[in-house]
């Protein structure tokens, strides 16, 4: 790949979806974007920008999914799933006992493995939830992401990694070497095309917020906006998982970390700092944090 | 260390998953069948059993019966490893008292994924990117 073709990926990636690479994601981009070429009947990545610059926008829409689509799997760092059963739920019961209801958003559901294991964790919990109305709204930048994730439809190598076998054996069907999640649980499962830069406030109000290893791909400003405006789609008791490279911490006061559970975060009641103000924050607050 | 026993016929397959056990720090023996794998047990139980389903003289399906009813044949975490990949087989197999299944093909991701659910090994945060 020559340096003007991947200044060119860089900047227009950080144009469509805000994907910040730095100078040294060569290797990313091949590995993403090799495929695809081929995909399109070009012999590589050269080319293919050529077909970029000469404004097929279903070529850039391609780029834009492949470079941001996550490897994902079922119960993904399992820690965050243990905050969710013993910390967040039981939270929640009590905290939402008079409506009896509760809002989940998956805010990178990617191929469906996150929200489906919340899915089965709430399944696993079984008559605490009786009579609760729990939902659960999976967003993601791919619509072919989504798609995957709204069939269900798993190879047997995904099965494996994370996903408990007596969770297999109770939640999902076999079909040859696939297997697809129970209706019942896809239909837990709310599936909506959303843009992490774009206002998302119409989505509604939410208990919690999963929302891990997407920032990480993100500059600091877009993390102190997406912050900023994560917290006033967040009910005040309501709690932020980040994924295990990712913190608050330094960028935003609008969360603070929950103490001793690593990448469990809850609002501070603090409203989100001016862009400015923020930017000339982050050194102190981030020695503060150490 | 921890002890890992590993029964397949194949010769292969035991050099595959030996490579991978030792790398995640499991001291490995290996049995070509499950009469031999009993053998191992009587002398010294393993904590951990990778376990293939078809084998000549006793198949692994037959050995997991006998090892849980062995005085102390409760404790080992025993994961089956085999192209046995039906729902039916796998039902079977967590009813015989099996901890984890694996659907051959494998690799060393879906080795320790499947090891760390037993709890055989730490469970480790992948990074991204």
């Amino acid at each position: 790949m020559t340096p003007p073709d991947y200044e060119y990926l860089r900047k227009l990636l950080k144009d469509h979806s805000g994907l910040d690479l730095s100078a040294d994601k060569q290797y990313l981009i091949e590995s993403r974007l090799l495929p695809l070429s081929r995909k399109c009947g070009v012999p590589g990545i050269g080319e293919l920008v050529q077909k970029m610059k000469g404004g097929s926008s279903s070529i850039i829409a391609q780029v834009v999914e492949a470079m941001t689509t996550n490897e994902t799997f079922f119960f993904r760092d399992k820690v965050p799933f243990d905050h969710f059963r013993d910390t967040i739920m039981p939270e929640m019961l009590k905290a939402r006992a008079g409506r009896k209801s509760i809002r989940i958003w998956c805010a990178a559901g990617s191929t469906g493995q996150e929200p489906y294991s919340l899915a089965m964790s709430l399944k696993e919990m079984g008559a605490a939830l009786a009579g609760w109305r729990v939902e659960i709204i999976a967003t993601d930048l791919s619509t072919e992401v989504l798609e995957k994730s709204k069939s269900g439809v798993y190879s047997q190598f995904e099965v494996q990694r994370g996903l408990p076998i007596q969770l297999l054996v109770k939640y999902f069907k076999q079909n040859g070497e696939l297997w697809q999640i129970s209706p019942e649980l896809r239909a837990m499962v709310q599936h909506r095309q959303l843009n992490l830069l774009h206002d998302f406030s119409q989505l509604g109000t939410f208990d919690i917020i999963f929302c891990r290893n997407v920032l990480i791909y993100f500059d600091q400003d877009t993390k102190i906006s997406i912050f900023g405006r994560l917290a006033k789609v967040m009910e005040g008791d309501g709690f932020l998982v980040l994924g295990a490279a990712e913190t608050v911490v330094g960028l935003t006061d609008v969360f603070k970390p929950f103490p001793d559970k690593r990448g469990l975060y809850r609002p501070s009641g603090a409203r989100a700092a001016s862009p400015q103000g923020a930017t000339s924050m982050p050194k102190i607050a981030a020695m503060a944090g150490r | 260390m921890k002890t890992c026993l590993v029964v397949d016929d194949s010769s292969v397959v035991r050099k595959i998953a030996r490579r991978i056990l030792e790398d995640m720090d499991f001291q490995i023996v290996e049995a070509e069948d499950g009469r031999e794998a009993l053998e191992v047990c009587k002398r010294a139980m393993p904590e951990a059993v990778l376990l293939d389903w078809n084998m000549p003289v006793m198949d692994g399906y037959e050995f997991l019966g006998n090892l849980r009813r062995m005085p102390g044949g409760d404790a080992p975490k025993v994961v089956f490893c085999t192209t046995e990949n039906g729902m039916d087989h796998i039902s079977r197999a967590l009813h015989a008292g099996a901890n984890e299944y694996i659907m051959k093909p494998f690799d060393k991701d879906i080795v320790t994924a499947k090891f760390q659910e037993v709890g055989l090994v730490a469970f480790t945060e992948q990074s991204s990117v």
